[in-house]
């Protein structure tokens, strides 16, 4: 799970590793009384999304006065805002953050991770921060450190005092808090990037990158309220809430698959018969039949999506579920998209059987790839009606342009 | 032969008296699997389709005797700690089947499992089959037939993919190792293909591996400098967008690393046979039999 910088900030301070000082607001108004609040006369803007690359987008503002605060929020509240990250359509920004402006002498990098190679957790420092560090690693490596924790000792002082003075900084105190960020919240990554040394010697955490790992937000649900769903797709959203593994994409194939890799590669599959899917999605082994509808739901009720390709090759999961739960979700929601189905594994006769007694129009085919391929026709042939349909209503083409998002650029 | 587990190995199963375990148990008992016992704790002197339950693992060993696996379907909550019981208990095969555990848990358990000399497969994997022979964990059995192609996936499905269409072919499986799809797996690849490459019974090794991580790219490199046998491989995950997560927690392309391209690129560099699709990876086999002239 992701937070926002200002979440991760308040973490970081609240570990006793400093930020600059700030506050975040969701109006204009709100953005000049935190300015006011701090006072001086330079202060940062930050438009909070999930997402990085701000500042080359025009997320980040700076200003000289709380009335000039109050413009640059004004800018970015409200806008859709287009980085590298965060695909063509941008991310809508709801809340700034306003901090007090920092005259920052050097830019460091400072970083914890999992090595999944090593199956160690290690701390990752540069003296070139403010920039991507894996661009730091592949041009100039001598300039990043890698220092391992040990999983059961943690990070001996020795090599705090290491990495601290790799960096050119008294940071020792700061990297040891980072380590203990890490292990105490379970995080998958956690990032000061940059860490600034000011004019006045002091040391800050400019920018905070902070990942959560999904599976132990059980034991941490003060972080688990920090979920932002505004930043998710809200197709993802919907299909979180029912428990169902979800990322959606710009395809016009909806797919609904049994595990992940089959999920993964049933999409591959689309791709190689010259089509691409609207999203992946993971029932899961052990689906009931509710969850099951849920996801038929969640494709039916996408305007993406051309036809639905149902891939299942059952394990735990039973074919007769799965045709039940289509069946079920067909006369409860009506179809009007093609649907081809390729049911494989246990129980296949049943779920075939229960197919075909329903009278619904479902294209069925034997094997992945031939239900790929079957797939990606129907697509192309509903979407060319659609469009002749279209050709007749002129209108409703209208509105659907004027009701596009407006973008800012950089 | 085969690796890891036959039809001598003694088997545990540890959450045997919950739906999935209870369910699988009988399954893999039905199969042939000598499952011997059971362990969850306050539900001892009580039987699971004729197999006898314990409260823990040391219970289990000092009424059964030695025990050579245990499979688990203890909750993610709890799973880290079935595992430190299975290994204070002398079990050196541990197949951890439970989805969502934490990592840095995950990461302890592993390292103290190391410590004494256990091997965990898993998490969040089918587990393991030797056909004919022993079922350890979830995958459907009427797939399978005894053979020669040894299997090692990330993926429970796709694994099912891969024995599926090697069955219709006729060449059947020596074992098949899910390593699961979590971040931080019990066995890597290498390890894995490292013992096909000394079973006598596999000839050609099937890898299904997906973006994530560098796992295929640590196995590309041990198939380059040490093995002999043909390996076939399936990445997934070609379309996956970067820094999403894809269903497994450790499916996600996170910056430049854990790309399809630079995995499938590293194992054809390492002479393994890439089915592009899915639906290749049995012909490819088919291809790789042919070629070697392998029976």
């Amino acid at each position: 799970m992701n937070v926002h910088e200002y979440q991760a900030k308040s973490i970081l301070k609240s570990f006793g590793i400093p930020v600059p000082d700030g506050g975040v607001a969701s109006s204009p108004e709100k953005a000049k009384k935190v300015a006011e609040r701090l006072g001086g006369d330079l202060f940062a803007v930050k438009a909070q999304i999930h997402a990085g690359g701000r500042g080359k987008a025009g997320g980040i503002k700076i200003a000289h006065s709380p009335e000039e605060v109050y413009e640059k929020a004004k800018e970015l509240i409200g806008k859709r805002l287009v980085t590298h990250q965060t695909g063509p359509e941008g991310k809508l920004v709801r809340k700034v953050l306003v901090e007090k402006g920092v005259k920052a002498k050097k830019e460091y990098y400072l970083g914890v991770v999992i090595d999944r190679a090593r199956e160690k957790v290690c701390v990752i420092a540069s003296p070139e921060g403010g920039v991507d560090i894996e661009e730091v690693a592949r041009k100039n490596p001598e300039l990043v450190m890698t220092e391992y924790v040990d999983t059961f000792l943690g990070l001996s002082d020795y090599k705090a005092r290491k990495i601290a003075k790799f960096l050119g900084i008294p940071v020792q105190d700061i990297v040891k808090k980072l380590v203990k960020i890490f292990f105490d919240l379970d995080l998958s990554l956690c990032e000061i990037n940059p860490l600034v040394q000011t004019e006045d010697g002091k040391i800050l955490a400019l920018d905070a990158k902070m990942v959560f790992d999904d599976n132990a937000l059980f034991r941490h649900p003060d972080i688990a309220k920090l979920y932002d769903p505004h930043e998710d797709d809200p197709r993802e959203v919907k299909a979180k809430k029912v428990g169902i593994s979800y990322v959606g994409l710009d395809g016009n194939i909806g797919c609904l698959v049994n595990g992940a890799g089959l999920a993964m590669a049933t999409m591959d599959e689309i791709l190689l018969a010259g089509g691409y899917p609207a999203n992946f999605l993971d029932v899961g082994g052990g689906a009931s039949l509710e969850q099951v509808k849920s996801a038929f739901s969640i494709l039916l009720s996408d305007k993406r999506v051309k036809t639905i390709f149902v891939n299942i090759f059952g394990g735990i999961m039973r074919c007769d579920t799965v045709a039940n739960a289509l069946v079920q979700a067909a006369r409860e929601m009506g179809i009007k998209v093609p649907i081809v189905v390729r049911l494989e594994g246990t129980n296949v006769e049943l779920g075939k059987k229960i197919l075909e007694e329903s009278g619904l129009n479902i294209i069925t085919a034997s094997t992945m790839r031939e239900g790929a391929m079957l797939a990606v026709q129907k697509a192309r042939e509903f979407e060319s009606k659609e469009k002749e349909r279209r050709k007749r209503r002129p209108k409703e083409t209208e509105q659907e342009k004027t009701s596009e998002s407006v973008q800012i650029k950089s | 032969m085969s690796i890891l587990v036959n039809k001598d190995t003694r088997v545990i199963i540890q959450g045997i008296t919950g739906k999935n375990g209870s369910f699988h148990a009988k399954i893999s008992k039905e199969y042939g699997t000598k499952v011997i016992g059971g362990i969850t704790p306050g539900k001892s002197g009580q039987n699971v389709d004729g197999i006898p339950v314990f409260d823990s693992c040391e219970e289990a060993v000092k009424e059964l005797g030695k025990i050579d696996a245990s499979c688990i379907f203890v909750p993610a909550q709890f799973a880290p700690d079935s595992v430190i019981e299975a290994v204070d208990a002398g079990i050196k095969l541990i197949v951890v089947i439970t989805e969502g555990i934490p990592t840095l848990d995950f990461i302890k358990v592993k390292e103290y499992a190391k410590k004494h000399g256990a091997r965990i497969i898993g998490p969040n994997c089918p587990g393991i089959m030797t056909p004919e022979e022993c079922r350890i964990g979830i995958m459907p059995p009427y797939i399978f037939r005894k053979g020669f192609v040894g299997i090692v996936s990330r993926s429970g499905t796709l694994t099912y993919e891969a024995v599926w269409q090697t069955t219709q072919l006729g060449f059947g499986q020596s074992t098949c190792v899910g390593i699961g799809g979590d971040p931080v797996p019990g066995t890597t690849f290498v390890e894995v293909l490292e013992m096909f490459e000394n079973d006598p019974e596999t000839k050609v090794v099937i890898l299904i591996g997906e973006i994530g991580g560098s796992a295929e790219e640590q196995a590309a490199e041990f198939i380059k400098n040490r093995m002999t046998k043909p390996v076939v491989a399936f990445i997934a995950g070609r379309t996956a967008p970067s820094g999403k997560r894809m269903g497994h927690a450790g499916a996600i392309i996170m910056g430049t690393s854990g790309r399809w391209q630079d995995k499938v690129e590293a194992l054809k560099s390492a002479g393994v046979h890439i089915a592009e699709s899915p639906s290749e990876i049995g012909l490819k086999v088919k291809e790789v039999v042919e070629k070697y002239g392998i029976r």
